[in-house]
């Protein structure tokens, strides 16, 4: 009897302890990304945070966001997409062919210039298409999502290098003349002094937050990823919303593309090479399980600016590239390692909420 | 390991003049926030069967889980024939020869048969090459004694749940065990398989080995055990020797419930014709038919129960009434109108709902929370135009949990924090948010304690009354007996018996499972374990 009343003096610092604990768990990838940008603010200081720097670095976090959140899509269905390095180049290389060359038709002897408007669009759509032929791949014809989009990395890639028989499109300014002037601006422009490339980020990430927690399609993303087969004989439309998520991440390629050939007025074919491991390390680090069903846009989002901080910082403090490598694959697998810590003490919590309710 | 020519189980009498081998004395397990075992003595006589029963969260499982090394004890002693032993993980309870089999299967789906049973333990030559030979002739000796038909070479994945089971059981049995703890062994057995198990566990008894036998069909309990003790909310409430005590006895200790109460049935009126099936059918891979022309018809009001042994097809026909099943063909008419779905969620569109079968693996979506898994199948009724409504879809979930009584401390919790009881009912809520006509109920009671079964008869009961039509699948025929207006028994895919409320016995159902299957004796088999089973 004495063990029991022990227990039960000790039982509420328990429960505080463990919850503060959880709650640090919850809130490491942010908490990461302020330790590492204190680090490198002290290290660095004053150059780190200034201006330009910030600047600098918010472009380069938003190239990886942007791709990270469409792979949250793919990666909370429990699939993944590989292909997406190769498809920001496929789009650039179209973007640059559209501008310098125009669309030929033998048939009428002429070439057609379309407007920049149009040729945006045109990047746009191809790049949800090759999406989409990811998820049709992995839904008609049951191939494992790794398979369908290795494939298309390698096809990808290289329709990127035949467009051009492996050439950059240089110079990517357009002509008055043809009316396609003004691709350079979607890089360079700015809006309120921020660049473009940036609010584009925001904009996805605020619309993706809204698709991922308040529509039925990001429901049943989460669905998927947890128990399909639960998702299914509930009703939900399993190839469709699979396919759906495969075209967002095609989609999300293209304005990446788009934005590395319009920042570089040029377009080569290795344009995004390597991207894709960016991306997941981004959608890890943010604490969506490889697994499917557990994740978050805002800790994709924080992913990626922990990359980004982390990449920026250590190559200002003159860190020799390789181990710029060993420590950014060091901080991918912690923060698997942690994740499973936590999710294996959400389980414990929730075997003794189970206890507590009887 | 070394060589095992024969599966033998060593005799080594027991030392402690009281008939007792294993001795738990004074078990308390703590878990951050509360008290699953509290202060627990239990006792495991020699070649016995040594029955644990007690609601959901009564604490066996955590019991049973310290007996297997799986979990430590936070204080108490345990005593393997009056010496002391530390289980520290179940490897070191296997030597000293306890063994469990899990209520959860922990097979490999991707593993043959043979595989399975010597996984982690193989017998090899020289220590390095798998002796492949020795390992099947073994396992053939094996599932021969459990009196089945498996190839040792099939794999576990094509397997039927029932027989997965068994191969559970045969790598229990595969080892040198003088302690075996059986979790729910018969959950996924048919009639015919559980007679098995018991000529199995009371040959295990006369070698000597002692049983720990956990299961919520009470019957059956008393039917195989010889010791049975009773825990609830953690603590011990009674041990009893099995021929002293009966049902209600039981049921009062577990829940201090009058057992009457169990089924509850309103009086519920029924109404024309709801649901219209011709010639149902499902063709089998290899030739043949798993549903063979089934035809019925359901009336609003109704509860409709389905009784079959396993692989009966019972739950195929739903299966395909839910559109889980592309192969299927067939008419069905819902009040007179054809359906012309096909898929899932068309068919729920129509108000065909399937509560299924597998709670875990095809009910729930374990990463989601309570409420989100109640919403899954009707998110597209809480829409403010394209996006969610919060405040829809709180009341929504709020009313069922309400009408449910689902025990929730926060809808938001994880599901996976719920009991069975629980968890099922949230199926159950899930099914009922799409307001459906048609609910058909696969196998809603299993692994669920008294408390919760009673509760989702209720539910079923009423929601006859409110006029819904209700299929109602369960092997255990007390349910289907006591739950059924009408009741259609299955056999080999096909209609082979159609019987009332009034004219439904339990040997008439039984005859009727039987049918096609050929063998008289195995009729016969299936009447002498009814027949016992009524007598006690």
């Amino acid at each position: 009897m004495d063990t029991s009343k022990a227990i039960s003096a000790k039982k509420p610092r328990r429960i505080t302890r463990t919850s503060t604990l959880q709650f640090l768990l919850r809130g490491r990838a942010f908490i990461a990304l302020i330790l590492v940008v204190i680090f490198f603010a002290w290290t660095l200081w004053p150059d780190f945070l200034s201006a330009e720097n910030i600047a600098i670095m918010s472009k380069h976090v938003a190239q990886n966001a942007l791709l990270a959140i469409g792979m949250t899509f793919v990666i909370l269905t429990g699939g993944i997409d590989l292909s997406v390095g190769s498809i920001v180049g496929l789009t650039a290389m179209i973007a640059g062919m559209l501008i310098n060359n125009g669309i030929s038709i033998p048939a009428l002897g002429v070439i057609v210039y379309p407007h920049t408007w149009m040729i945006l669009i045109i990047s746009i759509i191809i790049a949800t298409i090759m999406g989409s032929i990811n998820g049709i791949i992995i839904t008609r014809f049951n191939v494992a999502p790794f398979i369908a989009t290795l494939g298309m990395m390698y096809v990808a890639r290289g329709f990127a290098g035949l467009l051009n028989n492996g050439y950059t499109f240089p110079n990517l300014v357009g002509r008055p003349e043809l009316g396609n002037t003004g691709f350079e601006k979607l890089g360079a422009g700015e809006f309120l002094g921020i660049n473009y490339s940036i609010w584009i980020m925001v904009v996805f990430a605020l619309v993706a937050w809204f698709i991922t927690t308040r529509t039925p399609f990001g429901r049943h993303v989460y669905a998927i990823g947890g128990n399909e087969r639960s998702a299914e004989l509930s009703g939900v439309r399993i190839n469709r919303t699979k396919v759906l998520v495969y075209m967002i991440s095609g989609f999300c390629c293209a304005f990446v593309g788009l934005i590395i050939a319009s920042q570089l007025v040029a377009a080569h074919p290795a344009t995004g090479q390597t991207f894709e491991l960016n991306a997941i390390a981004a959608v890890v680090l943010g604490g969506t399980s490889l697994a499917g069903g557990r994740g978050s846009i805002g800790g994709t989002l924080i992913g990626a600016f922990v990359i980004g901080v982390l990449g920026d910082g250590l190559v200002m403090s003159n860190v020799s590239s390789f181990w710029q490598m060993v420590i950014k694959g060091t901080v991918i697998v912690l923060a698997v390692i942690i994740d499973q810590a936590q999710a294996r003490m959400q389980e414990r919590i929730a075997l003794q909420q189970q206890q507590e309710l009887k | 390991m070394s060589e095992q020519i024969e599966i033998t189980v060593p005799i080594e009498v027991s030392s402690s003049p009281d008939g007792i081998v294993l001795r738990a004395e004074n078990i308390t397990k703590v878990f951050p926030g509360t008290v699953a075992l509290d202060d627990v003595s239990f006792n495991v006589y020699y070649g016995k069967v040594n029955v644990l029963v007690g609601e959901n969260g009564a604490g066996k499982s955590t019991l049973m889980k310290i007996l297997a090394g799986v979990e430590q004890p936070t204080s108490g002693r345990i005593f393997l024939e009056d010496k002391e032993i530390h289980l520290r993980n179940i490897q070191e309870a296997a030597s000293h020869g306890i063994g469990i089999i899990f209520q959860e299967m922990t097979l490999c789906p991707n593993l043959s048969v043979v595989e399975n049973i010597y996984l982690a333990r193989e017998v090899t030559q020289r220590g390095v090459l798998i002796d492949k030979k020795i390992q099947k002739q073994h396992t053939r000796e094996l599932v021969r004694r459990l009196e089945q038909n498996i190839d040792p070479d099939a794999m576990v994945g094509d397997l039927r749940i029932g027989q997965q089971q068994i191969i559970e059981i045969a790598r229990a049995l595969a080892q040198d065990i003088r302690i075996l703890i059986m979790d729910e062994p018969t959950s996924a057995l048919s009639t015919t398989e559980v007679e098995v198990l018991f000529r199995v566990i009371n040959e295990l008894k006369s070698r000597g080995v002692s049983i720990i036998y956990i299961s919520h069909k009470l019957d059956e309990l008393l039917q195989i055990g010889d010791y049975v003790t009773v825990l609830r909310d953690g603590r011990l409430v009674e041990t009893a020797s099995a021929a002293d005590i009966d049902v209600p006895w039981i049921i009062e200790k577990m829940v201090g419930k009058n057992p009457a109460a169990l089924f509850s049935r309103t009086d519920h009126h029924i109404g024309e014709v709801l649901l219209k099936v011709e010639e149902l059918t499902l063709p089998r891979a290899g030739g043949g038919y798993i549903v063979d022309h089934v035809s019925f018809e359901l009336h609003a009001g109704e509860i409709l129960g389905l009784y079959g042994l396993m692989g009966a097809g019972r739950s195929d026909v739903v299966d395909c009434l839910a559109g889980a099943r592309p192969a299927a063909s067939g008419r069905i008419l819902l009040k007179g109108q054809p359906v012309l779905a096909s898929t899932v969620s068309e068919r729920i569109r129509t108000g065909i709902v399937l509560v299924p079968e597998d709670r875990q693996r095809e009910g729930l979506v374990q990463s989601m929370s309570v409420a989100d898994n109640i919403l899954l199948a009707s998110l597209k009724r809480y829409l403010n135009r394209f996006y969610l409504a919060p405040k829809k879809e709180k009341e929504a979930v709020k009313g069922m949990v309400k009408s449910l009584s689902i025990r929730v401390a926060n809808i938001q919790q994880p599901i996976t924090s719920l009991s069975g009881g629980n968890q099922q009912k949230v199926v159950v809520a899930k099914a009922l948010l799409t307001s459906p006509k048609v609910l058909m109920l696969d196998e809603p009671t299993r692994g669920i304690d008294v408390g919760a079964k009673s509760e989702i008869f209720e539910i079923m009961s009423n929601l006859a009354q409110e006029g819904y039509g209700v299929i109602f699948i369960s092997s255990e025929l007390k349910e289907v007996l006591a739950m059924s207006d009408r009741i259609l028994v299955l056999s080999k895919g096909a209609i082979t018996g159609e019987f009332s409320r009034q004219e439904a016995t339990e040997e008439k159902l039984v005859v009727a499972s039987a049918v096609g299957h050929g063998l008289a004796t195995s009729a016969a088999n299936q009447n002498g374990g009814t027949n016992k089973n009524g007598h006690k």
